[in-house]
């Protein structure tokens, strides 16, 4: 801050300070548009995952930024200078590999002295930088296998390594956890978020896991179809989806087709204060919004209706239940382990929990 | 099922096998066996043990002269048609340009065509183009017919390899031309050697398309198969039992990288000093 107060001019300039910046950048493959001009600000720092289901142009939004891939248009800014005029040897951007891409014919120590080597660095400094990168991912005792002897976990901390050593500006992680099985990538999430606080070097994050985006990420950038659909933290993207796409893809959700006039939304028996224009609309209701409630009792600003039970899924500490209002509305609502419900129950949800979003 | 009929059957299949593997082997153990007979190609069956032959052949300068011709020919095709075959799998890996295909189907062509069609041409190269025949014309001849084999065998390592390794490297601040070095290369090394080895072979045995290139200096074969015209000598026999023990030898080595090449014990293997 001390910056900001010896050079007047940046103190109206209110925007953080950017690191990476993506400005209109479109893809094509042949007549396939990839990406649909997609403009994103990193901050050094910054965990950023760029969450979408295959196909939405994560992966190449990633290989455009690691230079694998020119854009079609748009322009890639880094440190204020030019990124997707350079070579990807000359971008201070390292990658790690969905299958890691280890050298097999090197081996571990090797695997991570490679881009050291490569840039002529001084075999005095080499030896303990390496040293230094297998120590932080715990690897050291394998300094001397080959990758095909170790298991998918280190294989992924040497990968891991092997980009860190080169301290680059940003690191890239291509769906780095996928090949993992669950428990072990719970703990190499935790891992990796240790790394990235400890160094402070920033992360942009490929997943097509919403968990894993939310557990981990500063910021999510969806991907839907080539475009982005919302930039915002996890809690943030959780709490006020603005698509209803959005709103499915992260969580789950009910999503209520409904009729807003003179400032109250009808949707089947519901009705709740809304804001906004008149016409149709499209609500998100998560199902942990709705609770159970004792009949008669109301509170103002929220929304009683009666339901029958249809379906009931315990999972432990909560459970999910599907209901069907009078209109004939079905419903999922998660309520704490109640043990089995039948027949008719009374439900309450308050209407600001309702969020509106666009189709 | 019959308990007897799988028994019968393997039976059967056994002595079939037999049958097959003497008609192929046994020419060849009988040529071994008269390497050492004293008497000679003439009567069955070999009587007496000698190393006679064997004195004679290690006595025999022409031949070895030959062996020679033919050791250098074969080296220099290697790492002529290696060479080129790298280059030209390579382009067909990785480039994309107009003709591409047909260009695959060119460079596969010497693999079809009959040895006396690539001679002849080749000859007819030579005397168009006023270059004297010559082993180095032989060394032509077998370096670019051989380039066939070469890209086959080298595309087909290309294909196999992961190409996120090549990224990784460009990723890691390597130049294209220090991944070519530091991993296309040494990712290739197995086919390299596998092709080298096959190449080396086909190279030491050619003879159709050397018969049309060669100048005053015989190769092996060439040399032998002048010498049959003047009679079998069991001499010829000792040098074909040593040229079968080398073969062998080359193509158990070859096999072996090629079949348990793409495991790391192999790799290890290899690279022991």
């Amino acid at each position: 801050m001390s910056f900001a107060i010896a050079n007047p001019q940046s103190l109206d300039t209110a925007t953080p300070a950017v690191l990476l910046e993506v400005r209109d950048v479109a893809k094509r493959f042949g007549a396939r548009e990839v990406l649909k001009s997609i403009s994103l600000n990193i901050a050094p720092g910054e965990f950023l995952t760029l969450l979408g289901e295959s196909g939405s142009g994560k992966t190449t939004l990633l290989r455009l930024i690691a230079g694998f891939e020119q854009p079609t248009a748009g322009e890639i800014w880094m440190s204020g200078e030019r990124l997707d005029a350079l070579p990807p040897y000359k971008r201070r951007v390292n990658t790690v590999f969905q299958n890691y891409a280890l050298f097999p014919h090197l081996s571990v120590r090797d695997n991570v002295a490679y881009g050291l080597r490569v840039k002529s660095t001084p075999a005095s400094e080499i030896g303990g930088r390496v040293d230094h990168a297998l120590r932080m991912v715990k690897m050291e005792e394998f300094a001397d296998s080959r990758p095909s002897k170790l298991s998918g976990g280190q294989q992924q901390r040497v990968a891991l390594a092997r980009a860190l050593v080169n301290r680059p500006q940003l690191l890239l992680l291509d769906e780095p956890l996928s090949a993992l099985d669950a428990n072990l990538r719970k703990q190499m999430q935790g891992e990796l978020k240790t790394l990235q606080r400890e160094l402070g070097i920033t992360f942009l994050f490929v997943t097509h896991d919403q968990d894993e985006a939310m557990a981990l990420s500063d910021r999510i950038a969806l991907l839907r179809g080539g475009a982005l659909e919302q930039v915002a933290s996890g809690r943030e993207i959780y709490a006020h989806p603005t698509t209803a796409y959005t709103a499915q893809f992260i969580g789950q959700t009910n999503l209520l087709r409904a009729e807003v006039r003179d400032g109250v939304a009808v949707c089947g028996a519901l009705q709740w204060p809304a804001e906004g224009e008149s016409g149709a609309a499209v609500f998100s209701l998560r199902p942990e919004a709705i609770q159970l409630a004792s009949a008669g009792i109301s509170i103002p600003g929220t929304v009683h209706f009666r339901a029958a039970m249809q379906q009931q899924f315990y999972s432990g500490a909560s459970e999910l239940l599907e209901v069907t209002c009078a209109g004939g509305q079905l419903l999922r609502v998660r309520v704490p382990a109640q043990g089995p419900l039948f027949g008719e129950h009374d439900f309450v949800f308050a209407a600001a929990d309702a969020i509106r979003v666009q189709e | 099922m019959s308990p007897s009929t799988p028994t019968r059957r393997s039976r059967l299949l056994t002595i079939y096998a037999a049958l097959v593997f003497a008609f192929i082997y046994l020419p060849i153990v009988i040529l071994i066996l008269y390497s050492f007979n004293r008497d000679g190609v003439g009567g069955f069956p070999p009587r007496h043990f000698t190393f006679e032959w064997y004195r004679q052949l290690f006595a025999d300068g022409p031949i070895w002269d030959s062996v020679l011709n033919s050791l250098i020919v074969a080296a220099g095709s290697v790492v002529l048609s290696l060479t080129l075959g790298l280059l030209a799998a390579l382009a067909l890996d990785r480039a994309n340009f107009p003709g591409k295909a047909l260009f695959r189907r060119l460079v596969l062509l010497p693999l079809i065509l009959p040895g006396i069609i690539t001679g002849l041409s080749l000859l007819m190269f030579a005397v168009v183009s006023g270059v004297q025949l010559s082993l180095f014309t032989v060394f032509l001849g077998h370096g670019t017919a051989l380039i066939s084999v070469a890209t086959t065998e080298l595309f087909a390592g290309l294909q196999k390899m992961d190409r996120a390794q090549e990224e990784a490297s460009l990723d890691l601040g390597a130049t294209p031309w220090q991944t070519f070095w530091r991993v296309t290369l040494p990712n290739l090394k197995l086919s390299l050697i596998a092709a080298g080895l096959l190449i080396f072979t086909l190279s030491m045995d050619e003879i159709a398309v050397t018969f049309f290139l060669i100048g005053r200096d015989n190769t092996l074969p060439l040399e032998i198969w002048g010498r049959l015209r003047r009679g079998i000598t069991p001499e010829i026999n000792a040098v074909s039992t040593l040229i079968f023990a080398v073969s062998v030898g080359l193509i158990v080595i070859w096999y072996r990288v090629r079949t348990r090449g793409l495991g790391a014990d192999a790799q290890e293997l290899l690279e022991r000093p």
